[in-house]
């Protein structure tokens, strides 16, 4: 993964967050990916949801696989540690990482071939498991690093740059994490920031595994006419069903709730996931109600956007698992090791 | 001849019918006489109506391998019957359900044969179908007890402390026990020359499979994430660790778990997982058989080069692929030493019996934490899932984790600059920060070309700079693995033997039978790589050194040919790969036919 330091620079004008923190702190290296690339974007985006959150950089891990989304993580949060895993791994090692330490926030950042060829498997798993994760699928229907293939994204009969037709069927993260019994799918594009931030945020607080399926042009391999996910078609085609705010838990939320197409979501430290429905009869908290949608839009070729699916009661890994509060590598040995005594009382029953 | 305390009793049953548990019963009550016992299970890969044998060892002077002789066959298999009388020993014995006509073209003049009406004993006494099956198994260990003079009242103890909570059981089992012991006294002339005799041998000692002792080391060694995928014949060290940890890590106030286990999707996620756990601060593992080393390798390349702690047990099965899921082999040495592409180098470990698993299990996370890199611990079916006799464990409640080179945060408060490859001990080990301590301790963890500060780099000289500290490493490594254990011989001799794992039983038998003999040899157990300075000395000090493997290609000795600068002419390779435990006298035979002929030469 290629990447530039980043000169920092601060002027008087940065605004601070609660821990005194201005969106610089928050950057990271300079992005190597081509000028106009939809990952930058996400980028600029989940800097910007981390500082709004406060969220302590070293509380944060961003781990990716290996891709062009994955060079991401090296471009935000320098003070958080990174982890740029192998080919469509991210997933496990983002369970091993919250298994020993649970009060860590875990960015992944993966992409359409990472977690829908390669990684399907321990996509399908991370969701399934609710890993307390916010799991960001930078998704461009091609593999832009070899230069062109199709990925398991793309669209059957969309185009690649030279011409090829792709006739096989294409894999929807957000359905397949609502069908794996996921607990947040939503999708967004890259080009909408406005919409991308409060979700980004959204997908931070949610307890549990937030999957967000970003549409984010390849501007070098897919950003032609005849590509399903290039910016004009994705501008041009794309509808939103659900528009996501966040609520933190000091700022009252009972004005908004008089509107009929608000669904507010509580979490368990106060704050509010707010759901705005811009179709009102959409209901992103019924499943039924989320893949048909998915399926209206995908028969008229649209891109349907937003928090397709929630449910923040479901138990997330460590609730299912019955592990105790707190990080597992904060336990000082003494809690660990059982001590002689036991250890001998033990092998009386191997006598 | 009387052989008192020096048998081998074999039974043959069907797996799925119980028999574990009386096999289990008859092996504990010999333990409790005080008498030396190992309990062999060769099982199919299935989980019922397939044949299946338990073979256990009494042996007064201690020896623990298989010796590749059978002094009283139990066949109750009627599938396996000519097969296994044909494995009896010249002058053993072999008892048979005489419930229905046996045939007779299977006979032998030499072996004793012995009939008991097991069945129809236990359809009289039980009306139940289930009770009558599990029943037929316990009336043979009542006919031992009285052919072999196995003290029933220590049977009578194990089966009352066995169903302590139902005490039923206890009654129809000791029936089932009297029906066999009357036939018996009955009808043969009890008790016969072979037999057991008490003695004193076995006090503080337990009974335990390795894997189970692997597992208590985890727990000791104060592990706190396991991720698997279950494969035999590694998951009873993952159960274990599950039902120990359920017992012994609990919070006191909440009864929540101080621990996570993950069963993965696959191996690939398992050591995923282990990584990731072990790069966020935690002791973490993984138990595993050869097929998960071959889906593991891309992460524990990773893991080398990231200098990731990370603990692997390979609990070698035959090999290769799928190969024999429930038999034993030493095949996976190659395998472990240099698994993943690329220039790839781990330590491993090598525990002979399950007192080393547990001790090892312990050496292989301080020593992971202290290189930060993958350690395996090589154990295998034989030491992993059979029942050995081991010194009671002992735990040193002083111990403390070596967690190696972590800067915690006020080490982070006061550092300038943290740079996660650099190696500023000269030992080829840098520093490490773990996630959410400070920020002045982030680094970017990858696995593509990085240079010494932890950027990415595709600069040549960068590049090589950080793989040659990697060798630096390996030679700290070296320094710190455990050694080998030397056993001279009482004479001078410039003959060697080398070994290591679960060899150790049938060398140790062999020597002690060629010694008799007047043939000496010096035996250097390896316990692990990379090798040790003891080796190289043990290498040059012998003219003449055999190698013994539990693998078809001589593993072991390919290995020291690699890694010593041993002149390969003096290695002989002794090969055992059939997927049976190595028994001790194919290395007696070998070595002897070998030297004798050197010897005439």
């Amino acid at each position: 993964m290629t990447y530039i330091a980043k000169p920092r620079v601060y002027h008087s004008g940065l605004r601070e967050n609660p821990l005194g923190l201005t969106i610089r702190d928050y950057e990271g290296g300079l992005s190597t990916l081509c000028a106009g690339c939809g990952h930058d974007s996400i980028t600029t985006a989940l800097v910007q949801a981390c500082w709004e959150l406060a969220l302590k950089p070293e509380q944060v891990i961003k781990l990716s696989g290996i891709g062009c989304s994955s060079k991401t993580p090296a471009y935000f949060l320098s003070g958080s540690h990174g982890f740029n895993s192998v080919h469509g791994r991210m997933p496990a090692v983002a369970t091993g990482a919250l298994a020993a330490n649970r009060d860590l926030v875990c960015i992944g950042i993966s992409g359409d071939g990472d977690s829908l060829s390669i990684g399907f498997g321990q996509f399908a798993h991370a969701v399934r498991r609710n890993l307390n994760m916010l799991y960001i699928i930078e998704n461009n229907g091609v593999y832009g690093l070899t230069k062109g293939q199709f990925s398991a994204s793309a669209d059957p009969g969309s185009k690649a740059k030279y011409g090829e037709i792709n006739r096989n069927q294409s894999i929807d993260p957000v359905a397949a994490a609502i069908t794996l019994g996921g607990s947040f799918a939503a999708r967004a594009f890259s080009g909408d920031k406005d919409q991308l931030v409060p979700m980004i945020k959204a997908g931070l607080r949610h307890p549990g595994c937030a999957v967000i399926d970003v549409v984010s042009p390849c501007v070098t391999f897919n950003d032609h006419e005849g590509s399903t996910k290039s910016y004009a078609h994705t501008r041009s085609n794309s509808h939103q069903v659900v528009h996501v705010d966040f609520v933190p838990p000091a700022e009252p939320i009972t004005a908004r709730q008089t509107d009929g197409q608000q669904v507010p979501v509580r979490l368990h430290d106060g704050s509010t996931i707010l759901l705005r429905k811009t179709d009102p009869d959409y209901e992103p908290t019924d499943r039924l109600t989320a893949m048909a949608c998915l399926e209206r839009h995908r028969r008229k070729r649209e891109i349907v956007t937003g928090v397709l699916f929630m449910d923040t009661d479901l138990a997330e890994f460590h609730q299912i698992a019955g592990t105790s509060s707190g990080a597992l590598t904060d336990l000082a040995f003494e809690d660990l090791n059982p001590g002689n005594d036991k250890l001998q009382a033990l092998q009386q029953k191997l006598r | 001849m009387s052989q008192v305390n020096d048998f081998v009793i074999k039974i043959a049953t069907v797996n799925g019918t119980g028999s574990a548990s009386a096999n289990s019963l008859l092996m504990k009550a010999l333990f409790r006489m005080g008498i030396p016992v190992t309990g062999k299970n060769l099982f199919p890969s299935n989980i019922q109506g397939l044949p299946t044998w338990y073979e256990i060892r009494a042996s007064h002077a201690g020896y623990r391998a298989r010796s590749g002789r059978v002094d009283m066959m139990v066949a109750m298999n009627a599938q396996t019957y000519g097969k296994d009388l044909a494995e009896v020993s010249p002058g053993g014995y072999l008892i048979y359900d005489s419930s229905w006509p046996r045939d007779r073209q299977l006979a032998r003049q030499d072996v004793h044969l012995l009939g008991i009406p097991l069945a129809a004993m236990v359809n009289e006494q039980y009306g139940n179908a289930r009770v009558r099956i599990l029943m037929k198994n316990i009336a043979y260990v009542g006919a031992l007890c009285a052919l072999m003079a196995i003290d029933r009242d220590v049977v009578k103890a194990l089966l009352e402390e066995t169903f302590a909570a139902k005490p039923k059981l206890v009654d129809s089992n000791l029936q089932a026990i009297q029906l066999g012991h009357d036939y018996a006294k009955e009808h043969f002339d009890c008790p016969l020359p072979i037999r057991a005799e008490p003695m004193a041998a076995t006090v503080d000692h337990v009974m335990i499979d390795g894997n189970s002792a692997a597992a208590l080391g985890c727990l000791f060694a104060g592990a706190t994430v396991g991720a698997w995928y279950p494969i035999t014949p590694s998951t009873s060290l993952m159960d274990a660790f599950e039902k120990y940890c359920r017992q012994l890590r609990r919070d006191p106030d909440t009864d929540a778990k101080r621990y996570c286990i993950v069963q993965a999707e696959d191996e690939l996620a398992a050591a995923g997982m282990v990584l990731g756990a072990g790069w966020a601060g935690a002791r973490a593992f993984t138990p595993t058989s050869g097929p998960g080393i071959s889906l593991m390798s891309e992460f524990i390349g990773y893991a080398y080069y990231t200098e990731i702690p990370a603990v692997f047990f390979d609990i070698q099965r035959v090999g290769p692929s799928t190969g024999m899921p429930t038999r034993t082999q030493q095949c996976d040495l190659m395998a472990a030493a240099y698994a993943s592409h690329g220039d790839t180098r781990h330590p491993v470990l090598l525990p002979a019996d399950p007192a080393e698993c547990f001790e090892l299990a312990v050496t292989a996370f301080d020593l992971a934490e202290s290189l930060q890199t993958p350690v395996f611990v090589l154990s295998d079916l034989d030491i992993g899932m059979n029942d050995w006799m081991i010194p009671k464990l002992t735990w040193d409640d002083d111990y403390r984790p070596d967690r190696g080179k972590v800067l915690d945060r006020q080490a982070l408060e006061k550092i300038d600059k943290f740079h996660r490859y650099l190696d500023v001990d000269g030992d080829g080990i840098p520093w490490r920060s773990v996630p959410g301590t400070h920020p002045a301790g982030a680094f970017f963890t990858r696995g593509s070309g990085h240079n010494r500060y932890g950027g990415y780099t595709e600069d040549a000289d960068a590049y090589q700079d950080v793989v040659d500290r990697l060798l630096v490493k390996w030679e700290t490594a070296r320094q710190r693995m455990p050694a080998g254990v030397l056993t001279r011989s009482t004479r001078p001799t410039e003959a060697g033997i080398i070994a290591y794992g679960s060899s150790d039983g049938a060398v140790t038998e062999a020597l002690d039978r060629l010694a008799a003999e007047g043939l000496d040899l010096d035996y250097l157990r390896i316990r692990a790589f990379p090798f040790g300075d003891e080796i190289d000395a043990f290498l040059e000090s012998h003219q003449r050194i055999f190698v013994v493997d539990q693998n078809r290609d001589g593993q072991m000795k390919s290995l020291l040919t690699l890694e010593t600068d041993v002149d390969r002419n003096r290695l002989i390779s002794i090969r055992h790969y059939n997927g049976m435990p190595i028994p001790s006298d194919l290395i007696y035979d070998q070595v002897r036919r070998i030297l004798a002929r050197e010897a005439v030469a």
